[in-house]
């Protein structure tokens, strides 16, 4: 790919007070020190040792879309403090933050663009609005964008990330995990895929709902995925914790995910499984489609009828 | 029996200590304490009344934790008829904090899925507190499923404070085996009534959670996460556990009102435990009245109207403004849903 450059880095001589704010950014991976430019041009990616830094959904979306190709649906649709939630902050004003922290409505983007060509449903989460926590909004916009997929025979890509629900609306939270997987099932009784990208971190109720789901699941290295806490593991079991716990590593030595795909990658990654799983083409169907030249990224004919739902 | 005392029930204990005191004092000397009872049991009368009409949301989980509040099993015990049970996830082991099995309500075929905590310190052990693994929720799936198959209802008895957070849980994916129930549960062409009838943690509880009607015991609890662990979140401290409660609005009447609960199952003054009979007679009336309704659905209907009820979960605004990246769509100002 054209844009994962081989980057530019010096190995740190001086303390890490001289350096200035802004300009470098330290690896947790390695250690390594590494300019700002550089990690943007390798898509937040260290050169050394592979660590994937969180990206924002900007940067997300500017990794799988199209250029220019992005349409945003529902952003319209804005966080309330249903529960008048009496804790230690105010919930307005935590959403009220997060909203000028990071531009963005609530902890995902969800919409329409085009992948190589192919139209496509994609939602994308950002950890950085409040940990990327599922609340009602995040739910109702991955339901609306399921349903939209089902209508516009459109196949559905999810990038997750997530600290688990919300709880600042508290059971109306833990019912999203519910809604979404309502809608997926609907998804399922149609030839639509649903890819779901695991990115760091996926947790909890995300991870017990929409993120497990995927016909594909696909995880960035190194990334967090898990159910409970490692915290609350070691509270409650007194255990000690296998290296690599919870890591996409250790997930795909125990047979959750598909595979793991270096970031650089992962466009054309699900470009090929939207080939693979996309339409109805059977086999023997293959050899006019073939001759058909269906090889510029239209959507293949689409199962409308025979797999419709009850 | 002996039942342990929670510290809001100090204050009825002393009394009904007093009134024992009194009884033996009369039998032991031989006098008429008839006024000195009767003034001292309608005391004890409004006691409880006033203290069981003010619980605070931290009260009620207290008692939804009750190691005597009758489980999954004095359900079945009481209320299902020619009870066998069904074991194993045909995959990997037979987890016993989840009971599944097949029996006979009021005389009709129905399915039974429930947590279990264990009653003594041997069964909790067993039961794993009624924390279930993931071959919990693969077990109550296949279970379902073969009640779906066989037209057969499915009652589920949700008690539990969650999945249980542990390694192996973890190496064989409890959150995708909740994900799926969750996705599957929408396809099941059966009615299906969930109760909840203690404690309803979180995903663990929602793991055999999507039915067509959801109900709760009058003090069983459903968060989406503990009290302590919200507490020690939010507030750094484990202590504001029932400032947590309060906030999350996880009590039965509370939920009602958010519509997560469609209805509330009373329980005796004192708690469930007070009486397990009452209780569970009250179970059954309300179930087997929640299973006459649903039997007027056809199975497309049951998916459709379960699909309905959860799609509308959650509450949020709709802004005619949209954000300036976004193309307008004309969306109306709805308010608050
Ligand atoms: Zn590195």
């Amino acid at each position: 790919m054209g844009f994962f450059k081989k980057p530019k880095y010096i190995t740190p001589k001086q303390k890490k007070r001289d350096i200035p704010a802004g300009l470098w950014r330290k690896c947790p991976g390695c250690d390594g020190v590494l300019f700002q430019q550089a990690l943007a041009d390798s898509l937040q990616v260290c050169p050394h040792c592979g660590y994937h830094f969180p990206i924002t959904h900007k940067e997300r979306l500017a990794c799988l879309a199209d250029p220019d190709s992005w349409e945003e649906h529902d952003s319209n649709l804005e966080s309330v403090d249903a529960l008048e939630f009496t804790g230690v902050a105010p919930y307005p004003e935590k959403l009220a933050y997060n909203q000028k922290k990071t531009g963005m409505q609530d902890a995902i983007v969800t919409g329409v663009c085009s992948i190589h060509g192919r139209p496509t449903a994609l939602g994308i989460m950002d950890f950085s609005f409040l940990g990327a926590s599922m609340g009602s909004v995040v739910g109702e916009r991955i339901t609306c964008l399921a349903e939209r997929a089902l209508e516009e025979r459109l196949p559905l890509i999810l990038v997750c990330a997530s600290g688990g629900a919300r709880m600042y609306e508290g059971m109306l939270s833990l019912m999203q995990m519910a809604k979404t997987s309502g809608a997926l099932s609907r998804l399922r009784e149609t030839r639509l895929p649903y890819i779901s990208i695991l990115t760091h971190p996926t947790m909890a109720g995300v991870m017990a709902s929409f993120a497990s789901l995927g016909d594909v699941i696909l995880a960035e290295p190194g990334a967090l995925i898990g159910f409970a806490g490692e915290r609350v593991i070691r509270e409650t079991t007194h255990e000690e914790l296998p290296s690599g716990f919870q890591t996409a590593e250790f997930l795909l030595d125990h047979g959750l995910i598909d595979q793991i795909v270096p970031r650089s990658e992962l466009k054309a990654r699900i470009s090929t499984f939207l080939d693979l799983l996309d339409g109805f083409t059977s086999f023997a169907a293959g050899a006019s489609e073939r001759e058909g030249g269906d090889g510029k990224g239209e959507p293949a004919v689409r199962d409308a009828s025979a797999s419709e739902s009850a | 029996m002996t039942l342990s005392t929670l510290e809001f029930e100090r204050p009825i204990r002393d009394l009904e200590d007093k009134r024992e005191q009194l009884l033996q004092l009369a039998q032991e000397h031989g006098i008429d304490v008839a006024r000195e009872l009767d003034s001292l049991n309608s005391k004890l009368a409004d006691l409880k009344r006033t203290v069981y009409a003010n619980l605070t949301p931290w009260q009620s989980v207290q008692l939804a934790r009750h190691p005597s509040r009758p489980q999954t099993q004095d359900y079945i015990n009481r209320i299902i008829t020619d009870w066998q049970e069904l074991h194993g996830d045909r995959h990997f082991a037979d987890d016993e904090a989840m009971i599944t099995g097949l029996g006979k309500l009021e005389g009709r075929k129905i399915a039974v899925i429930g947590q279990q905590k264990g009653q003594d310190a041997i069964e909790r052990v067993r039961r794993n507190f009624g924390m279930p693994h993931p071959e919990g929720y693969r077990k109550a799936l296949r279970v379902m499923k073969l009640a779906g198959r066989f037209g057969i209802p499915i009652l589920c008895l949700i008690d539990t404070a969650g999945a249980y957070p542990g390694v192996g849980a973890e190496e064989r994916h409890v959150a995708e085996a909740i994900a799926v129930n969750l996705r599957e549960m929408f396809t099941l062409p059966v009615p299906i009534v969930a109760v909840v009838i203690g404690e309803g943690g979180s995903g663990g509880a929602l793991g055999i959670g999507v039915a067509d009607r959801v109900l709760m015991l009058q003090y069983a609890y459903y968060s989406v996460i503990s009290p302590e662990g919200c507490a020690a979140i939010l507030w750094k401290d484990r202590a504001f556990a029932p400032d947590a409660a309060a906030a999350l609005k996880m009590t039965a009447p509370d939920l009602l009102k958010l519509g997560v609960a469609d209805e509330i199952v009373p329980e005796p003054l004192e708690g469930a435990h007070r009486d397990p009979d009452a209780t569970a007679q009250e179970v059954q009336q309300a179930v087997a009245r929640c299973f006459n309704q649903l039997s007027e659905y056809s199975p497309e209907q049951l998916q459709a109207t379960r699909y309905e009820h959860f799609r509308r979960m959650g509450k949020f605004s709709v802004k005619s403004q949209p954000a300036a990246e976004d193309k307008p769509q004309g969306v109306e100002d709805k308010g608050v849903h």
